[in-house]
């Protein structure tokens, strides 16, 4: 089953996007071919403490077995661990954390506790490095992107910590995953939703060079058409078996759920 | 028939090692898709001995020469822009002159001066004199010069389209960063320019956006540096656009603004 692990319901604060419901999302999934999507709750990333979005988004995500919520947390809003016991409690196949857009560092202490709490309750932590080109952002959005030095500080914070990061591209995964100890690498996933095919042939390359073990499939949607990650895969002579594990297999893997049954 | 009508090819004088992989990795991709000609620029030495958007005459006489090599040598599959410097007036219309003659259909201005300067005047009479687009470079919506080029957005196009309404302009790659919501208005009133779909971005809304502006009879289909966008946008667009306008997007509206059998069933 084809698994989105980077899609978006709620309006997005910067300009308008068309295809934010769930039912609307679900139409998207349909026309491509995706079977699940891990849904994060866009405005929430926008606001002073983003897990008061948690609510809405288990509720509408509630009312759709194809949708499975990615709560979102600040680590520096009194009553964080309560927001990651109830992600683990509501079996959520992760959390995310926008460090940057919340103006917190994003790799300071309060990132490491929370890093290591992710860690400490085994549930996935998920980065995203930006949401859209920095060349046509807002002019009032001047939130910065995320560092990569950022993910390998804090997959470095705890040994037990799984990261999935999203929206990276090849310069950025590289620099990860070369400057990690292979335990480390092996604790971060990537989506593809950033990554260029050819004729530079990013994806490509990082296949060969890091392995598409790591790889997740995810499209960013709806800010972002996802026709878009499954044409870059359509471009790649992939074996059907490493296409199935990015498609779907490698995020049940991180989510431990190696059959894939969300 | 599908044209890429914002493609680039690299050479041996670039900064590139690898530049015959990606060249090729261009054609095979294109294969994948069904691409049935790249409508290609090369801007001078990709950055190895001048400014990739401020070429010296050198470069691009040789950066022009390789296109005409390749599309020699792939006539059922690749045609080219001249890229010229504007700022060597002289050097620039010879080489028009030169590379039309010799089977080019089209001319390409990067970033080496502002849209609407006049140094621009004479190239496009140049272009309108022997019927071929004007394909310009767009950061969409500058709001500040940045480093490398002296790039132009739409309102800079639309001033230079306006005194030059016989010449068909290309907006180049909406989807090439920078803010698409104002480019589509500030070139709505001006029939003579095209928006180009190509670039990185795939944003949701900016092809109804631009179908809204322009309407399907002034777009055209390419991919500039990521074929898997423009193959990604091809796909959104099966799904939303009638036949007809979809067969426009894909070739016939490139086959009305470039010459005469410039295409192979044109």
């Amino acid at each position: 089953m084809r698994t989105d692990v980077n899609a978006f319901l709620g309006s997005y604060p910067f300009r308008r996007v068309p295809g934010t419901s769930p039912a609307a999302l679900l139409a998207a999934m349909d026309r491509t071919g995706i079977g699940q999507a891990w849904v994060s709750h866009l405005p929430g990333i926008f606001w002073r403490d983003p897990a008061a979005g948690n609510a809405w988004l288990v509720e509408a995500a509630g009312l759709h077995p194809r949708l499975r919520p990615v709560l979102a947390v600040h680590p520096e809003v009194t009553g964080w661990e309560r927001v990651v016991q109830s992600a683990v409690d509501g079996r959520a196949p992760a959390i995310r954390c926008d460090p940057t857009y919340y103006g917190i560092g994003a790799s300071g202490p309060s990132m490491r506790a929370l890093t290591s709490a992710c860690g400490g309750a085994g549930i996935l932590l998920m980065l995203a490095v930006r949401l859209e080109d920095g060349r046509q952002r807002h002019p009032n959005d001047h939130a910065a992107e995320l560092p990569a030095a950022a993910v390998r500080a804090l997959v470095r914070a705890d040994p037990a910590v799984h990261i999935l990061v999203t929206h990276a591209d090849r310069p950025f995964i590289e620099e990860v995953h070369f400057g990690s100890t292979p335990d480390e690498a092996r604790r971060i996933w990537w989506d593809i939703s950033w990554i260029w095919g050819p004729p530079e042939d990013h994806l490509e390359t990082l296949f060969r060079t890091v392995g598409p073990a790591r790889f997740v499939f995810g499209t960013g949607q709806p800010l972002r058409i996802p026709e878009n990650a499954v044409a870059k895969l359509d471009l790649l002579d992939l074996a059907s078996a490493d296409r199935a594990a990015v498609e779907g297999g490698n995020a049940a893997a991180a989510v431990g759920d190696p059959a894939g049954k969300g | 028939m599908l044209i890429d009508v914002h493609a680039h090819f690299l050479h041996d004088r670039t900064p590139r090692a690898d530049w015959r992989e990606r060249n090729a990795s261009r054609l095979r991709a294109g294969e994948r898709v069904g691409i049935t000609i790249h409508l290609a620029s090369i801007l001078g030495s990709w950055g190895l001995t001048s400014p990739i958007y401020f070429p010296s005459p050198d470069d691009c006489r040789h950066g022009n020469d390789y296109l005409l090599q390749l599309q020699r040598e792939h006539p059922e599959r690749i045609r080219g822009y001249v890229a010229v410097n504007p700022n060597y007036t002289d050097h620039a219309l010879g080489e028009i002159r030169r590379c039309l003659d010799g089977g080019m259909i089209g001319v390409k201005l990067a970033a080496s001066r502002r849209a609407d300067d006049p140094l621009l005047d004479p190239i496009c009479g140049l272009a309108a004199e022997r019927g071929v687009p004007v394909l310009q470079h767009i950061w969409q919506h500058r709001r500040r010069d940045y480093p490398g080029q002296e790039a132009s957005d739409a309102l800079e196009l639309g001033r230079l389209a306006a005194r030059h309404r016989s010449v068909p302009f290309i907006l180049a790659h909406i989807g090439g960063g920078g803010d698409w919501l104002q480019s589509l208005p500030a070139i709505r009133g001006l029939p003579n320019v095209m928006v180009d779909l190509s670039g990185s971005g795939v944003d949701g809304g900016m092809l109804e956006t631009c179908l809204e502006a322009v309407g399907a009879e002034r777009l055209l289909w390419g991919c500039d540096l990521t074929i898997e966008t423009g193959w990604a946008k091809l796909r959104y667009l099966e799904r939303i656009l009638s036949s007809a306008d979809l067969e426009r997007v894909r070739w016939r509206n490139a086959a009305r603004i470039f010459p005469s059998g410039a295409f192979p069933s044109d």
